[in-house]
């Protein structure tokens, strides 16, 4: 609790004159899981993207502090770098499971594609990490050799997750995770991401429409419209005592069950 | 444990579309209170004079506009009022339980590990944790065939004495009760304040809101009135 792993510093990106995301500051502390809630066209991904140096910001850093070597700021990196810093240290779960997958292999491949990236190479070893982790997202063991093409939904974003945290990575980018997915499904993947950030002590970014999600998942919350952070504080601070109009609105605007 | 002073909180609720309609809802005005090891704060009140909204600032779930609240944390004091989320997370999971008269449902976990969580996020062995949020359930009279289903489905009752159970595993140093046997039937009332007033002889520094005369006669060591703002509405600027 010594230093933040992760501050933004006044980050703004815009796309052509119509502003995405507004000087925006924050710190991430370890252990930390930040939700980044707002409708959509109100710059949450687009914050994500930039926070994990898939988007270059036309103003303001972002800060990383790595597990040995020291501080980086994530944009001043050469793509080699980052790229390895994104294959270790970090994950990123898309909305869309088949752009963090590979589509082409198999599930055993695509997990051990990332133990490999830190150096693993028996490939007993490799295989068998692989099927327990495919265990821990409750996928069968016999399924470990056949092609994420042929898994449901549900599936592939267990699979996904599985793929990003097999190298225990220390912060993970998480962009609608359980987004597009029946709620049966989604009650399954928040219970396996909730029971993972408790075990590794995983902090976290996760970016969501869904007010019941951030509840569950989230430490924290910061809420964006128009590219603006209109408040933040502690997750339950934000949901049950809103101070800004927008966020009572939304708040609001939750259907009961 | 805890002091409180000048605390004031409001509600401002912004008017949908106007500007300058906002509706300002004084609730507390220049609250202050002191808590001891070992004693049990009764806040009595009419009702909406701000009782819950009281409790809620105490824990850091609403948020108040001035005052002070300091708890008595890790050997230290510790300001709650505008403290980073991370301090106030830290202060919840070691120092200060809360228990609320309903029970937020986590889809697909089962009561025992709804029970459990709080002991094992403080670095307890899951195994002992298991064993205590089961001997905790069995005293507050939750059917053993219940334990590993999810409460969503329980009865109110059950759920809140879920509830409690989860509030008690961590022996908090402080307490904050917000109708603990309400929905309750005679006898696993009894059971929940027999519970409770051990914590309290135990030196646990409780404040609470007890609606049930009886419970609040067993439990509370002193009473604190919380009274009626002078206004109640009033228009912000």
């Amino acid at each position: 609790m010594n230093s933040p792993l992760l501050s933004a510093r006044g980050v703004t990106k815009r796309f052509g004159s119509r502003l995405a995301c507004c000087n925006v500051s924050f710190d991430l502390w370890p252990g930390e899981v930040l939700g980044v809630v707002g409708e959509s066209g109100s710059g949450k991904t687009t914050l994500l993207n930039c926070l994990a140096g898939r988007l270059a910001p036309e103003a303001g850093s972002v800060a990383y502090e790595t597990a040995s070597a020291g501080t980086v700021d994530v944009h001043c990196l050469s793509e080699a770098r980052r790229r390895l810093l994104a294959r270790t240290e970090w994950g990123f779960v898309n909305q869309d499971a088949r752009e963090g997958l590979r589509m082409g292999v198999s599930a055993g491949a695509n997990i051990g594609e990332r133990l490999m990236a830190i150096g693993a190479r028996h490939y007993g070893n490799i295989r068998q990490t692989a099927s327990d982790w495919l265990d821990r997202v409750e996928i069968e063991a016999d399924r470990l050799d056949d092609r994420p093409t042929t898994y449901s939904g549900g599936m592939r974003q267990r699979l996904q997750i599985a793929r990003n945290l097999v190298s225990e990575p220390r912060l993970v980018f998480m962009d609608e995770p359980t987004g597009g997915l029946d709620v049966s499904v989604q009650a399954r993947i928040l219970d396996l991401l909730r029971g993972l950030v408790d075990r590794f002590h995983l902090s976290a970014v996760l970016v969501t429409h869904d007010l019941g999600v951030a509840r569950l998942l989230t430490h924290r919350l910061m809420v964006m419209q128009g590219g603006v952070v209109v408040e933040e504080g502690l997750t339950d601070q934000v949901l049950d005592d809103p101070q800004h109009a927008y966020t009572q609105m939304l708040v609001a605007s939750i259907l009961p069950v | 444990m805890l002091r409180v002073s000048g605390l004031q909180k409001s509600f401002v609720m912004h008017a949908r579309g106007t500007v300058g309609d906002d509706l300002a809802l004084p609730v507390l005005k220049h609250v202050g209170l002191d808590v001891r090891p070992g004693e049990c704060l009764a806040l009595v009140g009419p009702s909406g004079a701000g009782k819950s909204t009281l409790l809620r600032s105490l824990y850091g779930n609403y948020r108040p506009q001035a005052g002070s609240i300091q708890v008595r944390h890790r050997d230290d004091w510790v300001e709650l009022v505008d403290a980073e989320p991370r301090v106030i997370l830290d202060v919840r999971r070691h120092t200060m339980g809360f228990v609320s008269q309903f029970l937020r449902v986590i889809p697909r976990v089962g009561a025992v590990d709804v029970v459990a969580e709080p002991m094992v996020r403080l670095g307890a062995d899951l195994t002992e944790a298991l064993r205590k949020a089961e001997f905790l359930l069995g005293l507050l009279g939750i059917p053993e065939r219940l334990w590993a289903l999810p409460p969503a489905t329980f009865s109110g009752g059950e759920q809140q004495r879920v509830n409690i159970a989860r509030s008690l595993i961590a022996d908090y140093p402080i307490l904050l009760l917000d109708e603990p046997t309400a929905s309750l039937d005679q006898a696993n009332r009894d059971g929940v304040i027999d519970l409770i007033r051990q914590r309290r002889e135990a030196g646990t520094a409780i404040v609470g809101i007890f609606h049930d005369v009886a419970a609040r006669e067993a439990i509370a060591t002193r009473l604190h009135n919380v009274a009626l703002p002078t206004s109640q509405t009033g228009v912000a600027a």
